[in-house]
């Protein structure tokens, strides 16, 4: 008798369909809807300056610790674009770009990112989900929220975000296996940007792929280069519309990078070479998408700049609003913090909310 | 507040180029330095350990001394961390585990509550699992959601677990020689607000830490002042400016050790003073500073001249961070709460 302890999967091979000189592959049987890739370029080249100047702003002292977005571009917008309003956004702590998109406002995310909690203020109607910093935690509510919609006879989809070092937690395996047996209509979207911190993904998992850990549920997973807009735009499409005409889950691995620092916090010079992020830099997505509207007689350099003038006004607008909310929120009463623990404030709460304000005039005195 | 402090073993604040004495981040790496030095037993284990040397630089340098079979950069699994380390304590080895902040530790709850604190009691005494969780806690560090909280209760609540916290450098070198030698789970909370905040020389042997003892850092007869960790700070500030404004000398205790909780300390100073304020950042309901003023009642009850007292976090999640010095107790409200107790 033989006993066979079979090998695990072999390697998918990631989808591309735009090459980094702007050429369309073969499998690109179609030509791409121009206008929308106007559309995308545009968001992804406003989320990049947004990062910047988060960043500038960040080393200044205005703003708090943030996890730049920088060479995820083309994996957030190429997928977020798929989903409509009546759809969910369910993202991790990374997914600005894929935020904006959604109608976060930029004033929202300055003040927030400036350490008022009053930036994350969620409008109850808009079926976008604040982000969510514990690793992974976000997962599960991707599929109660996608199991509701069914219950409640929607045909909505949930499209989630997580990293890389999230498909270690214990979170995301739970939930891709509840969303298996509940048929849940999910897209999982796995932002493999190489790095959890300072964890490679080589010793974050010793599976070949991230994606194939989705085959073990039951759930059908496809790997794709995340820094190839319409290769993300087809495959996320793909997956949607199975979550919303089969009611079916599926992952999505899309390999990017991650050019920036992990967050403000971090010093990536102590765990990755240089090297590394600049062959990445060769592979930039945005770089990409301008040779493919390039080629197109779409765009043109000054097209470009009058584009780039127009976001960093926009920015300067956003940041000069947000000063005038933060001074507003400063020069307003700091009780704010007893705000919203419960919706109607017990009467516990009430008695600590008083006893800081005798204190608070007791300061002032 | 600076001669004060450095009397009481509370350090000097690390003033401009000032490079003398190390920090806590020093401390506590010098301390698994010499253990892992002393006891091949000793392994380190967490996220961004290793390479990194932790994102707070706690265990810098340690996997070039040590290599990377005891310095362990693990995925991304709080769980499974603590689960591991359980394993590798049942297994003979002396694990160190990292959490990377606090308000990720939830994630390994299951295991430290279910299974760390508990093997020695399931086994008759058969089994016992030798390891320290170590975790950044507390506000102050203007820090993102779920960085900031002080949730020691939760550990300090959980038979068979020690839970530990240190106010200075020289006690977390002191107290984590202490956690790793002790045969039971230990639970060792750093005050990440104190992380680079002043600094202390550290002498050549580790000082003598017991843990379950609570620590005098200034004796007085005026009124009892308790707390730990990053409060310590700030009550010695707001005890300072009470002997000098209104001459009242404050006996400030140290508790250091959550739990086993020293009773004897508490209702000792308390029936010396007759006057208790409890200061800690974590919320009010339920929280550390209930205990400490219940061990003073049932010690203390016929010596107490005033109500206890309680300057805490409020029952609220700490604020983003632009409000979170409205928080926590300022020495303003320690001192407020020093004078209004000195009334009785
Ligand atoms: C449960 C939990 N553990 C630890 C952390 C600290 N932490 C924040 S981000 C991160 C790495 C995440 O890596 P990945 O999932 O690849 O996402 P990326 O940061 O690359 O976008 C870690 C360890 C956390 N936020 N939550
Ligand atoms: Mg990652």
């Amino acid at each position: 008798m033989t006993i066979l302890l079979a090998e695990p999967d072999p390697a998918f091979e990631p989808f591309r369909l735009l090459d980094r000189d702007g050429s369309l592959r073969d499998e690109a049987a179609v030509e791409p809807d121009i206008a929308m890739v106007e559309e995308m370029h545009e968001a992804m080249l406003r989320a990049r300056r947004v990062d910047e100047r988060l960043l500038s702003l960040q080393r200044r002292g205005d703003l708090g610790t943030f996890a730049p977005v920088k060479g995820q571009e083309a994996a957030q917008i190429g997928s977020i674009s798929c989903i409509g309003d009546e759809d969910w956004f369910v993202p991790s702590f990374r997914e600005m770009a894929a935020a904006l998109w959604r109608g976060q406002s930029l004033v929202d995310l300055l003040v927030a990112t400036a350490g008022w909690n009053e930036g994350l203020a969620t409008r109850q109607d808009a079926r976008n989900l604040p982000p969510a910093i514990p690793v992974a935690s976000q997962l599960p509510h991707a599929v109660g929220i996608a199991h509701a919609g069914r219950l409640r006879g929607e045909e909505s989809v949930v499209l989630t975000y997580f990293g890389d070092g999230a498909t270690s937690e214990g979170d995301f395996h739970e939930a891709l296996n509840f969303a298996s047996v509940l048929n849940a209509p999910v897209v999982f979207f796995c932002q493999n940007n190489g790095w959890a911190i300072s964890t490679p993904r080589a010793r974050q998992t010793g599976s070949r792929t991230l994606c194939q850990k989705a085959h073990a549920y039951g759930i059908s997973a496809a790997q794709v280069d995340g820094n190839d807009l319409l290769a993300v735009r087809a495959v996320t499409r793909e997956a949607v519309r199975r979550a919303r005409e089969e009611g079916r889950p599926s992952m999505i691995e899309a390999l990017t990078y991650r050019m920036e620092v992990h967050t403000t916090a971090d010093d990536p010079t102590r765990y990755r070479d240089d090297d590394e992020v600049e062959k990445w830099r060769a592979r930039d997505p945005i770089n990409r998408v301008q040779a493919l509207l390039k080629a197109r007689d779409q765009i043109d350099d000054e097209m470009i700049a009058a584009l780039e003038s127009q976001i960093e006004d926009e920015i300067n607008k956003a940041w000069d609003d947000a000063k005038e909310q933060i001074r507003e929120l400063e020069d307003g009463v700091p009780d704010a913090i007893f705000d919203h623990v419960f919706r109607e404030p017990t009467a516990e709460l009430d008695r600590q909310r008083d006893l800081f304000a005798k204190l608070e005039r007791r300061d002032d005195g | 507040m600076n001669d004060a402090a450095d009397k009481n073993g509370m350090g000097r604040e690390s003033a401009g180029n000032e490079r003398h004495g190390k920090t806590m981040v020093e401390a506590i790496n010098r301390a698994l330095r010499e253990v892992m030095e002393e006891d091949e037993r000793v392994v380190v284990i967490g996220q961004d350990v290793g390479v990194d040397g932790g994102v707070f630089r706690v265990t810098d340098g340690l996997i070039d001394e040590f290599g990377s079979d005891r310095v362990i950069d693990s995925p991304l699994a709080e769980s499974a961390i603590a689960g591991v380390s359980i394993g590798m304590a049942l297994n003979g080895l002396r694990p160190v585990a990292e959490m990377q902040f606090s308000g990720f530790s939830y994630l390994a709850f299951a295991q430290v509550e279910g299974h760390a604190a508990r093997l020695r009691w399931r086994s008759r005494g058969g089994l016992g699992v030798p390891m320290v969780v170590r975790m950044p806690y507390g506000a102050g560090v203007r820090a993102l959601e779920h960085h900031s909280e002080s949730r020691e209760a939760f550990y300090g609540h959980v038979p068979g677990l020690k839970t530990v916290i240190p106010a200075s450098p020289r006690r977390a070198h002191a107290l984590l020689h202490a956690a790793i030698r002790d045969p039971d789970p230990v639970i060792f909370m750093e005050p990440k607000a104190l992380y680079r905040s002043f600094r202390e020389d550290l002498p050549e042997a580790p000082d003598e830490a017991e843990i379950g003892r609570a620590r005098i850092v200034q004796q007085g007869e005026a009124l009892t002042i308790i707390a730990w960790g990053a409060m310590l700070r700030p009550v010695l500030k707001a005890a300072a400016r009470l002997a000098e404004e209104a001459g009242e000398v404050a006996e400030v205790i140290d508790l250091e050790t959550i739990a086993p909780i020293d009773a004897p300390a508490i209702a000792d100073s308390v029936s010396r003073t007759g006057r208790l304020l409890i200061v800690t950042e974590a919320p009010l309901s339920y929280g550390p500073a209930g205990e400490v003023a219940m061990r003073a009642i049932e010690g203390a009850f016929f010596s107490l001249r005033a109500p206890i007292c309680r300057v805490t976090g409020w029952d609220t999640h700490v604020p983003f961070f632009a409000r979170e010095q409205s928080y926590l107790p300022s020495p303003q409200r320690i001192f407020d709460a020093a004078r209004e107790l000195l009334k009785h």
